[in-house]
């Protein structure tokens, strides 16, 4: 991969393709778990810091699906879904529901123990603990080759996935009861209750599917990191996308993703060591400098 | 030269003109009170003013001084002091310290002295506590004056805001909505504050209201807004019996 | 509940409201010059720690609790004053020049990412200062030349007009006097316009702005000097932990400075020394409980960020207003013993005050 020199002008764009490939990939990660940020934000208008430790927890699910349980992948998917989408519900209605209404940044402090505890919790149980697992998938190490140019199937696979799993949201928003009453929640709380929408419930339904989707994202990075407790930092570069996109957009947090995930992959490859992890937050703080609420975002005023 | 003057003042939200070539004059002394339907432009005008949305046309000029390209916080330190529509006091903190925010354009100490608390600063504190209970004092506001105002009702609140634009001690008083939310006998109370800001302060009142009667019991001129568009001026009696205005207000739309 | 009959206006600007304040006080002040003579080693050094946190605890609040920004990356400027104190005092210069030197260089950082918070609110000032952090923890790792870069750097113990504080004692005295010279700069300030301005701008920055107050100028001030302050802590702490590398100044750093100021109790000084002295206090009950606990629960650290987060959780939902808040509470029911009442403090939520216009 790193043999920059022998590589002729052809190599060169042969290159450049394989990275914004590998980048588009790890945007969708980003992007299905900046997603997960937006869609609880919109709803609730909290900043979920744990997003990330559930995206975590997800894999680890999917992990006891695919090895213990002995699931076909499609069946761990699945299975990790509806586990963590009960959870997410669970969190909602213990955790988060006590402290609606409570200034913006002690609801995101409640969110940061949150992932303090899933952490933790994650190191303790039997089987899981502090080891990292590889996750095995049907696409392993796969390829295809176009002409000169190499596509790990891998990634093809999770760019695929994660464009499904966008079609399939942007259907079930349009079209489903239950999608147009979370729209309706996010867009005025107050006046979605006095339609007669149970607001809160709806709260709890969209952090299952926030979770469900931080445990899709989980899922299809598992095979690239694998999986370990730790995995859920990758949230912290996923916060660089939601925000790039404009926090509050659901399109934005997609397309935020895709340009930290591209732009990252081209650093680690064009730029000295070191800029691939800052990356993200250069672009970021970047994309902040020009338009203070990201690239699709509303420049709320204030009413007086 | 006059002491307050807006021209040709004008402002578009997404292609809609809220404030369309708008243009009045304010005597020194007097309260001038604007009115108009809802959504005829009145508070946009006020935030204009307050340079709190930048005017896509028009000028503002106050004791002969343009204030379009200020920073917002220039207006306040002219001398210019607002409420608002729906009170937007500092609630964590109590009634006293909320008027002595008000006095934060005359402040005469710097960030070093205050870090030691030297003598000046003490005894510029106690300067603005003085002009600060002189305030208090003239609204009748004694009783709350330690209390946190987030639990205060909603009058008294509103009584305050109108002491912490006092406490500025400003040449212009911009009101918005002085009445809006109190009930009659709150409403005549604040009708006897603003006479008295007007003949006791000598402190120009520039006016945003609804209820009429206190319109034109206060009010020396009336300007009546519609559309964004000025459509009446004159003495309270005046505006109220013209054509225009009495149409925009009936909802008789063409 | 003690009632003060005011009779002039002076009393109102007093450091100290009454009798009952100077007794208190002055009592503190005893037990703690007192301490390092009559305690173990071991406390005073834990105490060094919370002097320490607690000066850090001390600028946060003045930005978080007071002004109302949010800050995730205060690891940085943590960084910058440890790493300047430790570069300067590497070269020779005395702790009168390397301090106030550690102080600066976190205040012009303060400005630095103050700039991007005149216009950015909320969620996306915490992801700015969270994205300054990781760049600042970055460029540490490599700029080897200058910190060591992964191996870190040595740090001798601070020195002031040939005086050098390397025994217990005296670097406690050595923290303990800018702590107290930290917390009585912020108390005048938040006595003075300054801090009524910070203030005005947490509650509503268009009123602010209506009263005068230059919100570019204040914001900019308050995250400077709440960066000098962080300064100054980080330079105390590079010697008190004699060695510095970038991994003590990571965002997960940031956050646990956060905690002080949540866990203390949001919104009061007192606030910033309990949040100090709990984070120091945690890991040591912990590894106290670890004993009485089952092997089975041997992951140590995954039990203290269990702890960590339950705690903090815990904290939010029951105690909004921290450590200080509970005390308050304990103080007032003791005043008012037999009349106490459920629900004194209770606060009105608010609930979903949106600034969204939509």
């Amino acid at each position: 991969m790193r043999g920059r020199g022998i590589l002729g002008g052809g190599g060169l764009v042969n290159q450049f393709l394989q990275l914004l490939l590998a980048g588009v990939a790890q945007g969708c990660v980003y992007a299905l778990v900046a997603l997960g940020f937006v869609l609880i934000y919109k709803a609730t208008e909290t900043v979920n810091f744990a997003q990330g430790d559930l995206m975590m927890l997800g894999a680890f699910f999917a992990l006891t699906g695919s090895t213990t349980l002995g699931l076909p992948y499609w069946l761990t998917i699945v299975f990790a879904l509806a586990v963590m989408a009960v959870f997410g519900m669970l969190a909602e209605r213990l955790v988060l529901r006590p402290v609606l209404g409570y200034p913006a940044f002690t609801v995101v402090m409640v969110t940061i123990g949150m992932g303090y505890i899933l952490r933790g919790v994650v190191t303790m149980i039997p089987g899981w603990g502090t080891d990292t697992y590889t996750f095995a998938t049907p696409f392993a190490d796969a390829v295809i080759r176009l002409g000169a140019v190499v596509l790990a199937v891998q990634q093809l696979a999770v760019i695929g996935m994660t464009a499904a799993l966008c079609l399939a949201l942007y259907l079930f928003f349009r079209y489903a009861k239950l999608g147009v009453a979370m729209q309706a929640t996010s867009q005025n709380q107050l006046a979605a209750y006095y339609m007669g929408i149970p607001v809160r419930r709806v709260n709890m339904l969209i952090w299952g599917l926030s979770a469900a989707v931080a445990t899709f994202a989980g899922i299809l990075l598992a095979p690239v990191t694998f999986v370990h407790s730790n995995m859920g930092f990758i949230g912290l570069k996923a916060f660089p996308a939601a925000v790039v996109g404009g926090f509050g957009s659901v399109p934005g947090s997609i397309v935020g993703g895709l340009i930290i995930g591209v732009v990252e992959s081209l650093a680690g490859y064009y730029l000295p060591e070191g800029f691939k992890d800052v990356a993200a937050y250069v672009v970021v703080l970047i994309v902040l400098m020009v338009r203070p609420s990201g690239i699709f975002g509303e420049t709320a005023r204030k009413k007086v | 030269m006059s002491f307050f003057r807006v021209e040709d003042l004008g402002i578009s939200f997404g292609g809609v003109r809220a404030v369309d070539a708008v243009s009045f004059e304010v005597n020194q002394g007097e309260v001038y009170t604007i009115i108009g339907p809802n959504g005829a432009g009145k508070t946009t005008i006020f935030n204009l003013i307050g340079l709190l949305y930048p005017a896509s046309s028009g000028t503002i000029c106050f004791e002969g001084r343009t204030l379009n390209g200020l920073a917002p916080h220039r207006v306040a330190q002219l001398g210019i002091a607002r409420t608002f529509q729906n009170i937007e006091l500092f609630e964590h903190a109590t009634v006293l310290q909320n008027l002595l925010i008000g006095r934060h354009r005359h402040r005469s100490t710097s960030l070093w002295q205050e870090m030691a608390f030297l003598p000046a600063v003490r005894r510029a504190e106690l300067a603005q506590r003085e002009a600060v209970e002189k305030v208090i004092d003239f609204l009748e506001l004694a009783h709350y004056r330690d209390g946190l105002v987030a639990g205060l009702p909603y009058g008294v609140r509103k009584v305050i805001e109108l002491g912490r634009a006092l406490a500025t001690e400003p040449r212009l008083l911009l009101l918005d909505e002085p009445s809006s939310g109190l009930n009659p006998e709150e409403t005549n109370e604040m009708a006897f504050w603003i006479e008295d800001i007007q003949k006791e302060l000598g402190i120009t009142v520039l006016m945003v209201e609804h209820d009429m009667n206190l319109v034109s019991r206060v009010s020396d001129r009336v300007l009546a807004l519609n559309e964004g568009r000025s459509i009446a001026q004159g003495t309270p009696a005046e505006v109220q019996s013209h054509p225009a205005v009495i149409e925009a207000y009936l909802g008789g739309s063409d | 509940m003690r009632f003060i009959f005011k009779t002039d206006y002076r009393q109102d600007i007093r450091l100290f409201r009454h009798a009952g304040y100077v007794f208190w006080y002055g009592l503190l002040g005893v037990v703690l010059v007192a301490a390092p003579f009559v305690l173990s080693e071991y406390v005073i050094s834990q105490l060094h720690f919370v002097c320490i946190y607690s000066i850090v605890g001390f600028g946060l609040m003045l930005l978080v609790g007071f002004t109302g920004q949010i800050s995730l990356g205060h690891a940085a400027f943590l960084a910058v004053g440890a790493y300047t104190e430790a570069l300067l005092q590497g070269a020779g210069m005395p702790l009168w020049v390397s301090l106030p030197s550690a102080a600066l260089l976190s205040a012009a950082a303060g400005i630095i990412i103050g700039i991007p918070a005149l216009r950015l609110k909320g969620i996306y000032l915490a992801i700015a200062t969270l994205a300054f952090n990781v760049i600042v923890e970055e460029i540490i790792t490599r700029w080897e030349g200058l910190t060591g870069g992964n191996g870190g750097k040595h740090v001798k113990p601070a020195e002031l007009f040939g005086f050098t504080f390397d025994s217990d004692v005296s670097f406690y005295f050595l923290c303990l006097s800018l702590t107290v010279l930290s917390c009585l700069m912020l108390i005048n300030l938040l006595r003075s316009p300054t801090g009524r301005a910070f203030v005005a701008i947490r509650d509503s920055e268009i009123s602010a702005s209506c009263m005068g107050v230059n919100l570019a100028k204040y914001k900019t001030m308050s995250f400077a000097l709440s960066a000098a302050l962080t300064g100054v802590g980080g330079a105390l702490y590079a010697h008190k932990i004699t060695f510095i590398s970038p991994e003590q100044f990571t965002l997960l750093a940031s956050i646990e400075l956060v905690t002080i100021v949540i866990i203390g109790g949001i919104g009061s000084l007192h606030g910033a020394v309990f949040g100090a002295a709990f984070i120091i206090v945690l890991p040591q009950v912990i590894s106290v409980a670890k004993d009485y606990l089952p092997s089975g629960a041997a992951g140590i650290s995954g039990l203290q960020a269990i702890v960590f987060g339950v705690l903090l959780v815990a904290f939010i939902i029951f105690e909004p207003m921290g450590i200080y808040g509970r005390w308050l509470k304990v103080r007032t029911w003791f005043e008012l013993f037999p009349f106490y009442r459920q629900g004194m403090f209770r606060r009105q939520k608010s609930y979903m005050k949106s600034e969204r216009l939509r």
